[in-house]
């Protein structure tokens, strides 16, 4: 095998073990985002595993790239990540929401390795890349900063302040991906607060904007490795929230639920 | 009712001493960044601007990226200060504040411009008497109101150096040097601006000079008046506070909201620790408009205002 199709296997792999182990740990903690997990799993499989630079043994490395985990609630996906790719042990998973567990159901840097940031309300993410890549651009840094967004998350003004912000600077080594599932919490992002043509907005904003299956690890690994242009990227991924489980696929009610015990194992059945 | 003092010729305004301290400090730390939301002007930064080009960040009027964009800058090995307003600054962006930077426990400075009620004539909408509840509350912050330029700068210089969160409240209007000798700055100690027995005043920012004034004038009354500068107002100094409360009565003092800040911090810890009589003084809501004199004699904090709730709070103790 090449060293590209052994990098897509590997994607592959972890995104098919995170699914599995985020639903057990949304079936053991009664709790969770699993469909907000779903969506995002292949997204953040393939930073991890095919394109960011870190080192889990020094998790605060100045010269890695960051990961910002905006939309704070699938904790499922970034748990699960941030387990597999060497930055806490295995048994972690299993206190997920369990009492004062490292693991809460927002993700804390200060008890979890390789959690950039304390998010759970929304639009903080973009804001706090937007400074970490300022910081990179006053050092001269080589470090890329990348951050997940949740598509009904870009109703929150601050990452419109942030876009701002980050085209004015031309902050080219800051990339955006927005988990477009097109689902928010209670129905459809646009029955709510309708975000098309989302694109053109990011363009007009001044962002080099790609639009990419968000579900494809190679299209995915393609767009999210390129080289940096002069100005800021953002991917919108378009997505399937609940992917992977066929009773959970645009379905805006596994936006929180929690799977029984019959659910549990078809699903189980269908992750393979 | 009584006036506040007038302004003097040797009152200084603390913004200046606070940004030509930022300016000798990012000469000495290349870490430094200062983070604005088109307030380089009233954050008196323009020689920081025009010395520091590529470490001056200004966001646009936009508080909730500025915030953000501090915890970011943390991140990547800077000491961002943020500044602002400090009524937007800490209104606009408290859940940055509380998440970005308290919760998430990274090392951002937050200073608060032309705090309390400064911007008198331009309303409650400008006026920033809340921010001590607000912060107070989000335990990572060390908040300090400096009573003075000097102060102003040994806060600016211990923030500097301090590893965490710091919100340093700035007011505009300007104050006189504090005349006590031998001053060290010692975050979270009061510090004992007036010596006595009978009452304890516990201000902190731009009274404290006041309190001091009331406590010259007790003195002549036979009234010994302690007056502590309580400049760090979280964590609270605890055990100044329990020595005050010995005194069998205590007055607070602050440009700030009568309940959450100061005076509620002091209430909280002798209602649970020992009880005393504690009346605070401030503001008790919106104030509508006027000058800062104006907004000050109304409320009281004048010498001769708080040397009165003084002898009230003896008198009813």
């Amino acid at each position: 095998m090449t060293d590209r199709s052994n990098t897509l296997a590997t994607i592959r792999d972890n995104a098919l073990w995170m699914r599995r182990r985020s639903f057990e740990m949304v079936h053991r903690a009664r709790l969770g985002h699993p469909g907000g997990d779903f969506s995002a799993t292949d997204i953040v499989a393939t930073l991890f595993f095919g394109v960011l630079r870190y080192d889990p043994k020094q998790p605060d490395k100045p010269d890695r790239d960051r990961f910002v985990m905006s939309k704070g609630h699938a904790t499922g996906v970034i748990y699960t990540a941030l387990c597999r790719a060497g930055y806490f042990p295995e048994d972690w998973l299993e206190t997920y929401m369990g009492p004062d567990s490292r693991l809460s159901g927002h993700p804390n840097r200060l008890y979890v390795p390789g959690v950039e940031a304390n998010t759970g309300p929304l639009g903080h993410g973009l804001p706090i890349a937007t400074g970490i890549a300022i910081a990179g651009q006053i050092d001269g840094a080589d470090y890329r900063t990348f951050v997940l967004t949740g598509d009904g998350e870009l109703q929150e003004g601050s990452n419109w302040e942030a876009a701002m912000t980050a085209a004015h600077r031309r902050l080219s080594r800051l990339t955006v991906i927005v988990d477009r599932n097109r689902l928010q919490q209670g129905q459809g992002t646009e029955e709510t607060s309708a975000l098309d043509p989302l694109p053109e907005k990011w363009r007009a904003f001044g962002w080099d904007t790609v639009e990419v299956d968000g579900h494809d690890h190679a299209e995915l690994a393609r767009v999210l490795g390129a080289e940096p242009t002069d100005r800021p990227r953002c991917v919108i991924a378009n997505t399937v929230k609940g992917k992977g489980v066929s009773f959970m696929e645009n379905q805006a009610n596994w936006h929180h639920g929690v799977p029984d015990d019959d659910q549990f194992a078809q699903a189980m059945e269908e992750l393979v | 009712m009584a006036q506040a003092a007038p302004v003097q010729k040797d009152f200084k305004d603390c913004r200046n001493a606070w940004a030509a301290t930022l300016e000798a400090l990012a000469g000495e730390d290349e870490r430094i960044v200062a983070v604005v939301n088109d307030s380089i002007g009233s954050s008196k930064l323009g020689g920081f601007a025009k010395a520091y080009p590529d470490r001056t960040v200004n966001v646009g009027i936009a508080e909730q990226v500025m915030v953000g964009v501090g915890a970011g800058l943390a991140n990547g090995g800077k000491v961002p200060f943020v500044s602002a307003a400090a009524c937007f600054l800490t209104a606009r962006a408290l859940e940055q504040i509380k998440a970005d930077v308290a919760y998430s426990g990274y090392n951002v400075k937050l200073v608060g411009q032309s705090s309390g009620i400064a911007y008198g004539e331009l309303g409650a909408t400008h006026h920033s008497i809340e921010d001590l509840a607000w912060l107070r509350q989000l335990g990572q912050i060390t908040v300090i109101v400096p009573a003075d330029a000097w102060e102003t700068e040994q806060a600016v210089r211990w923030a500097a150096r301090h590893e965490g969160p710091v919100f340093i409240r700035v007011s505009r209007m300007p104050v006189p040097d504090l005349d006590i000798s031998d001053r060290s700055f010692q975050p979270g100690r009061a510090e004992i601006v007036r010596a006595g027995d009978d009452i304890a005043v516990i201000a902190c920012g731009t009274t404290v000079h006041l309190a001091a004034a009331a406590a010259d004038m007790l003195s002549d009354e036979g009234i010994s008046a302690r007056v502590l500068n309580m400049a760090t107002v979280n964590p609270l100094d605890e055990a100044a506070v329990s020595d005050a409360a010995a005194t069998g009565a205590i007055v607070t003092v602050e440009e700030a909201h009568v309940r959450g800040g100061l005076g509620g911090a002091v209430a909280e810890w002798t209602a649970a620790n020992h009880p005393v009589r504690v009346s605070r003084m401030g503001f008790d809501g919106f104030r509508q408009t006027g000058s800062i004199a104006h907004l000050f004699g109304a409320a009281g904090l004048s010498p001769e205002g708080i040397a009165a709730e003084a002898r009230r709070t003896i008198q009813t103790g």
